[in-house]
């Protein structure tokens, strides 16, 4: 087990190295001088030469690559253009918003998904299942940014219940703002959940410590509830784990639509301004954390099911 | 090709047999002819402004109402779904063709070059999707061909990755073998014998892979990074209809209901085509 954990975190490490050194170069490939777009075009030669020092760009590449990743493992991610204030303080400001926001979507979905999921499963092929089949495949393929606008424009405009704008102070006002993106966010992931614990729960139904349960008299609600869900929600844990970076796609947009601060916010808003810094500490970031939820996500599994330690 | 062609014949009768493939068939059927005929459907130029009739509700002269330079919106709705399969299908081929690529040479290939390639698909998907795409319009600028390629970018890793497999449990099969054995060429072996037995899987799953392609250009137009104004696309509908969301709800609507529908029509249509092709599918996502 420490040996599958060491190797595959050492995967990770790998992918994220090559990752965050391909966005390297192709920010320096990139056609424009970055000093020029920053100062803009009346900026004067000393002020340009003087940017271009402070920022390192006169040196050979791979001496900026290894400046670069040196003040990386010190958790630097550089500086601010317009404000001077440092990348990562900025980043780690908005990223609990972000995470809250994955958060309370996840939440939400995953318990509505398990308890549609493991009731279709237990009456199979009723009615009452096809009809969750069919909405379940309809809302996997609803685009969380579309559920989003539809739901600022029923909910937030017209009825007016919840609030459009922000994310909210105290905690009762939070939870008010949060309720649309996470809606928007969950919604595709109620319909996935519930149909992989439907599927997985069908297959440990018919496993031998559920038919002993079974034969032991042991009452078919608890043999449901007990015996058999709690082996077939392990798939839900992966899927969450190597969906990170589907929720946090969605959280973007989310962000967006409901002007909340946010990583998505902010990875836009630098991007209009040209900010390369924040844009590319935004996205190493996002791309750690994705990683390493996947990582997880494989090792939670691992742990779980020796079997998936030998798999690729 | 009498054989492959009542193939294909079974594989359509299969689908409309399911109700929610058929449902899917009719969907993906009526987008695809509305944006190959887009220029006869549509009742006025999608990109002509009236400045007199701006931002009216659904009526007999403009069906879905108007935007805010008195555009009519069911045109742009129509004209909308031609770009959206202008970067869909493209993105989606380009993917599928060269994911088959890399995937048949790293499942056939020596063990240093597949390991290779699939650090490589690891790399690409390592990047969340819409963070990937930010990046890259960030640094080469919005156009539809950015779209195109971000898209296709980041699909080439699924097809790659199920490419592999298939190929390393072809590559020891009897048939390949005595093909081997009989001196054929690495290329004749791939091209041959086991681009057939592996293209119907890929392209099931380029058809599930449409709709969130299409969700992605229309998600880079909403944030004013895809697509260029005045080009009609479902996305920059979507992102004028945000800004006038409290004058008028009718371009959210029409900008947002064709998305949906056409991601529900291709996801029936490949859910269907998956459980006809090869039900073996079905467990591995």
């Amino acid at each position: 087990m420490l040996n599958f954990a060491t190797r595959r975190f050492g995967l990770s490490l790998l992918i994220l190295f090559v990752a965050v050194t391909a966005m390297f170069l192709m920010i320096r490939a990139v056609p424009g001088d970055p000093v020029q777009i920053m100062l803009g075009p009346r900026a004067t030669p000393e002020l340009q030469a003087q940017l271009t020092a402070a920022l390192g760009l006169d040196q050979p590449i791979w001496k900026q690559l290894l400046i670069f990743y040196g003040n990386l493992l010190q958790g630097d991610l550089g500086t601010d253009v317009f404000s001077g204030r440092s990348v990562t303080e900025i980043v780690f400001q908005q990223l609990p918003f972000t995470l809250e926001l994955i958060f309370a979507s996840i939440l939400w979905s995953a318990t509505l998904g398990i308890a549609l999921g493991a009731y279709a499963a237990a009456h199979p092929n009723t009615l009452i299942d096809r009809i969750a089949a069919a909405v379940s495949v309809s809302f996997v393929a609803a685009p969380a940014f579309v559920v989003a606008l539809l739901a600022l424009l029923i909910f937030a405009v017209h009825l007016q219940w919840f609030p459009a704008i922000g994310a909210g102070e105290g905690f009762w006002d939070r939870l008010d703002h949060l309720v649309l993106p996470a809606f928007a966010i969950g919604l595709s992931w109620v319909g996935y959940i519930a149909r992989l614990v439907r599927a997985s729960m069908l297959e440990v139904m018919g496993e031998s410590h559920v038919r002993t349960a079974r034969a032991f008299g042991i009452a078919e609600r608890r043999v449901v509830m007990v015996y058999a869900l709690r082996i077939a929600i392990l798939p839900v844990v992966t899927v969450i784990g190597v969906g990170m970076g589907f929720l946090l796609s969605s959280a973007v947009f989310a962000e967006i639509v409901f002007a909340r601060p946010g990583l998505g916010k902010l990875v836009i808003d630098s991007i209009t301004t040209r900010n390369y810094p924040i844009v590319m500490g935004t996205v190493l970031v996002s791309t750690a954390l994705f990683v390493v939820s996947t990582a997880l996500a494989d090792l939670i599994n691992a742990l779980l099911d020796p079997r998936a330690r030998t798999a690729h | 090709m009498e054989k492959s062609r009542s193939e294909l014949g079974q594989i359509v009768v299969g689908v409309a047999r399911d109700p929610l493939g058929l449902m899917g068939l009719i969907i993906v059927g009526v987008i695809v002819f509305c944006a190959i005929f887009a220029y006869w459907i549509v009742p006025y130029d999608p990109i002509a402004m009236d400045i007199k009739s701006r931002l009216q509700g659904p009526s007999a002269a403009h069906l879905l109402g108007t935007d805010q330079l008195g555009r009519d919106t069911f045109s742009r709705v129509i004209a909308g779904g031609q770009v959206a399969l202008k970067v869909a299908l493209p993105a989606v081929f380009g993917a599928m063709a060269i994911g088959l690529t890399l995937g048949m040479i790293a499942g056939y290939g020596p063990k240093w070059l597949d390991n290779l390639l699939m650090l490589f698909f690891d790399t690409i998907r390592s990047f969340p999707t819409v963070m990937f795409a930010l990046a890259v319009v960030a640094l080469i600028g919005p156009s539809l061909q950015t779209v195109v390629f971000v898209v296709m970018a980041t699909s080439i890793p699924t097809y790659g990755r199920v490419a592999r497999t298939q190929t390393l449990t072809l590559r020891n099969s009897e048939f390949i073998l005595a093909e081997r054995s009989m001196g054929a060429s690495m290329a004749r072996i791939l091209g041959v014998h086991m681009l057939p037995n592996i293209i119907g899987v890929l392209a099931v799953l380029a058809a599930m892979d449409i709709p969130t392609v299409i969700a992605l250009e229309a998600g880079l137009s909403f944030l004013g990074l895809g697509v260029k104004p005045p080009t009609p696309s479902w996305g920059a509908l979507l992102k004028d209809g945000y800004s006038l969301i409290r004058q008028t709800p009718w371009l959210v609507v029409g900008g947002g209901l064709p998305i949906i529908l056409a991601t529900l029509g291709f996801t029936f249509l490949g859910e269907s085509l998956r459980d006809v092709v090869d039900p073996k599918l079905r467990k591995q996502r």
